[in-house]
């Protein structure tokens, strides 16, 4: 294994990271825009936020390691990507502000007037963002970026493998958000959420699953080299993804939250390593390979360096992060004076 | 209708202005927080830490809104200059690659030290706020790096438009290196602690001169004196470095058209026709300034042919704002200074409060400035006598409706971050002893400190 190729599986680390948890944070938007009205709809709402609210920034970072690792090894490919795909970017650049900033402002407005306006810019731009992204994806995959140079700025992404990809991460984000939530919401004692939300999480895994099917059709017509790579030496690892997939809904079924989250997580990763693997040696379809888009090694052998040792202070902190509000016991619900019965006093 | 290439430039500069702002509060701002909690920590008074309560509940707001208007950034880097970015990108790359991981650590323990507020014991919760501080000012330095990079390209050679022989960490510390990174780390204090204290002037001034209120006021502005004497320093440095490494950037500061021994230094003034009208001269003072003696040559702007040049009276009133501002806060930083040493008390005229409510945005206004004349300066070149901003920028046609998209996207941030931040500035004080656990939105005790 080469240097480039170490850091293009770390690029790929941070993309399948953002997909997994920093899409699972535009599922919860996706999940707030549908929670409906009233005290149902903001207890929903309530404990998504309260979910998210701690994790999503780190969660947003991968995607900026994501960028700086792929212009960093790659620079002229990741030039074309760039230059090609301006209009789902700055949409995606566009859905990322609004995402954030609405849903930051919104917890401050707690109770005010414009809460709900923010609450519906946060909600539609965690729909709309993963779908711009997504057809930067399906552009990628099939073969629409020219290396060192310009691609279409339209037909790079609407064509039927982007709308098709876009329209994926969408779901992915949905079923990701809403499978992680059962665990959330029994974890803080609201077991009525996390039925609420198992149903949706079977519905949209199943919803996703079919939609992949159709996919396949989708690819095979139009990103033949994709097709061939999914089908040859993919293989393996799509047919892990699928299974992942049916032993997460399977365990959904079954009320096992924690395993299910897993196996839903592992679905998901499986299904991007998929598309990694039926890509490999080549970064840009058709055929640019990882070794000749690559930066020199003195960059390669500085980035990675940096990497090592920033993961040594990374992983202790993500850890923590993720262990201290995964640990939390229940929650006294807002609109409760008292603290409720399954709270832990730390007054 | 505006060509793309200058579309391309203002939605560089729009986004890059609008986010240098809240990134200078990112880095200020945690450090004042940590300051009023462990200030409420070690004296016990619970003034010190609803302040800090309350501060910290704006540091979230905007340190989202910053981490979102950042990324907006790396993704026009490609949008916009691909050029810049296929060419050079694995030159440059390095520093953001490490800035990226000094903001997942900030990320993480704004996370903890937000949410965890209550949960954690009372020092192991100031404790957590370390990190942010420490990465915030690490991710600023090696930014900063990357620009300082463009206008001294280091560390690479050129063969046949393919860069080859990169050395990274040569590329990092350039020698507009040491100069720019410790400029911006300044600024970003004084922005933070001036612009804090202004919301606190107005206050004062409404008749609110109540402990808490000083106190607030107090902290964030000595902050930001603290900053402003080095700041003056080191933009001498500063405008030393460029003196000697890029002329035609000095040239373009002080409207310099032709080369002049014993340069006059000249203020303000209307740049007509290739020369500058109306402005105030100081004989020799330019070459004096610039390399400490008064017959010294300075070059100008004519060592250059006209495409070359960068718009001279943007670059040069830019500067001159930047300089004055930085002096005048460095003048009521001294007002501050001695009433506090000789009183040891804040200062009782309404017209320090006055200037105190001035100094906040006119500290912003001296950042952008600042920017101006670094990026403005560089101009045409987008890599300093390397490659032309006219080589970088995408060719796509009609780039310039991804500029007319993002302007309505900052007028609705600016003002929706400006309402909702004032909104917390009138919401019921708390004091972080969570009644809903892990959730920083804490029921409000209707406690009133003053």
């Amino acid at each position: 294994m080469s240097a480039a190729d170490v850091c293009l599986a770390l690029l790929w680390l941070g993309i399948v990271a953002y997909v997994l948890f920093g899409g699972a944070d535009f599922g919860a938007g996706i999940w707030d825009l549908l929670a409906g009205r009233g005290e149902p709809g903001r207890r929903r709402r309530e404990l998504l936020e309260h979910v998210i609210g701690p994790v999503w920034e780190t969660n947003h970072v991968w995607l900026i390691f994501a960028v700086v690792i792929g212009w960093t090894a790659f620079p002229r490919a990741f030039a074309s990507v760039a230059g090609t795909l301006v209009v789902p970017l700055t949409l995606a650049a566009a859905g990322i502000i609004f995402r954030g900033s609405s849903f930051a402002f919104r917890k401050s407005l707690h109770g005010e007037r414009f809460e709900g306006l923010f609450g519906i810019l946060f909600a539609t731009s965690s729909l709309l963002t993963p779908f711009f992204l997504g057809t930067v994806a399906g552009a990628v995959a099939s073969g629409r970026i020219p290396y060192d140079g310009y691609g279409d700025p339209r037909t790079s992404w609407t064509n039927t493998t982007s709308l098709f990809s876009g329209l994926m991460a969408v779901l992915v984000c949905a079923y990701l958000a809403a499978t992680y939530l059962t665990r959330d919401a029994t974890r803080t004692g609201r077991d009525d959420l996390a039925e609420y939300f198992r149903g949706r999480a079977l519905f949209v895994g199943w919803l996703t699953g079919a939609l992949a099917v159709v996919g396949l059709v989708v690819i095979a017509q139009d990103a033949e080299a994709l097709f061939i790579g999914l089908t040859g030496v993919a293989l393996p690892v799509a047919a892990g993804s699928v299974l992942s997939g049916v032993a997460g809904l399977a365990l959904l079924h079954a009320r096992r939250y924690t395993a299910a989250r897993l196996t839903a997580a592992g679905a998901v990763a499986l299904l991007l390593a998929a598309w990694a693997a039926a890509q490999y040696p080549y970064i840009l379809q058709p055929g640019v390979t990882i070794a000749e888009a690559a930066a020199g090694e003195a960059v390669l052998a500085a980035v990675l360096a940096s990497l090592a040792v920033g993961a040594a202070l990374l992983v202790p902190s993500l850890v923590w992060l993720y262990v201290l509000f995964q640990r939390e016991e229940r929650v006294v619900e807002a609109g409760d004076g008292e603290p409720g019965p399954g709270e832990r006093d730390r007054r | 209708m505006i060509e793309d290439l200058v579309a391309a430039r203002m939605q560089m500069a729009l986004s890059l202005g609008w986010h240098i702002v809240v990134a200078c509060l990112g880095v200020g701002f945690p450090a004042l927080v940590l300051l009023a909690e462990w200030r409420g920590i070690r004296t016990g008074d619970r003034g010190w830490t609803l302040l800090a309560r309350r501060w910290a509940k704006a540091l979230a707001v905007v340190f989202a809104v910053g981490a979102v208007s950042g990324t907006i950034l790396s993704f026009e880097m490609g949008l916009l200059w691909p050029g810049l970015m296929g060419t050079y990108g694995e030159v440059i790359g390095l520093p953001f690659a490490i800035e990226g991981i000094a903001f997942f650590i900030e990320a993480i323990f704004l996370g903890i030290y937000l949410f965890a507020w209550g949960r954690l014991p009372p020092r192991a919760h100031l404790l957590s706020g370390i990190p942010i501080v420490l990465a915030g000012l690490a991710s600023a330095f090696f930014v900063v790096t990357a620009n300082a990079w463009m206008q001294q390209p280091e560390g690479f050679r050129l063969v046949d438009g393919r860069v080859v022989d990169v050395s990274p960490w040569e590329a990092m510390f350039n020698r507009a290196t040491p100069h720019q990174t410790v400029h911006m780390l300044l600024a970003a204090l004084m922005v933070t602690g001036f612009l804090v204290a202004s919301v606190y002037a107005v206050a004062i001034l409404r008749g609110k001169g109540d402990a808490y209120h000083r106190r607030a006021f107090a902290l964030a502005f000595s902050l930001g004196a603290v900053a402003a004497p080095a700041q003056v320093a080191v933009g001498d440095w500063a405008a030393h470095s460029v003196a000697e490494h890029q002329p035609v950037k000095l040239a373009a500061m002080e409207a310099l058209f032709r080369t002049e021994q014993g340069a006059a230094l000249r203020l303000g003034g209307i740049v007509v026709d290739d020369e500058l009208r109306y402005a105030v001269e100081i004989p020799n003072a330019l070459s004096l300034l610039a390399y400490w003696d008064p017959d010294a040559t300075v070059a100008g702007l004519e060592e250059v042919p006209p495409d070359l040049r960068p718009p001279v009276g943007i670059v040069h009133w830019a500067f001159d704002i930047m300089v004055a501002v930085g002096l005048a806060l460095l003048a009521l930083s001294a007002w501050f200074a001695v009433v506090a040493w000789r009183r040891r008390r804040l200062p009782d005229s309404s017209w320090f409060y006055r200037a105190a409510v001035v100094a906040g945005p006119a500290a912003v206004v001296a950042l952008e400035a600042g920017w101006v004349v670094t990026e403005v300066g560089r101009q045409p070149w987008i890599v300093y006598g390397q490659m032309l901003t006219a080589d970088a920028v995408n060719p796509m046609s009609g780039l310039r409706y991804g500029f007319y998209a993002l302007l309505p996207v900052y007028v609705l941030l600016t003002v929706a971050l400006i309402y909702v931040l004032r909104r917390l500035a009138r919401a019921p004080f708390d004091d972080g002893a969570a009644r809903r656990v892990s959730d920083y939105r804490v029921v409000p005790d209707g406690e009133d400190p003053r």
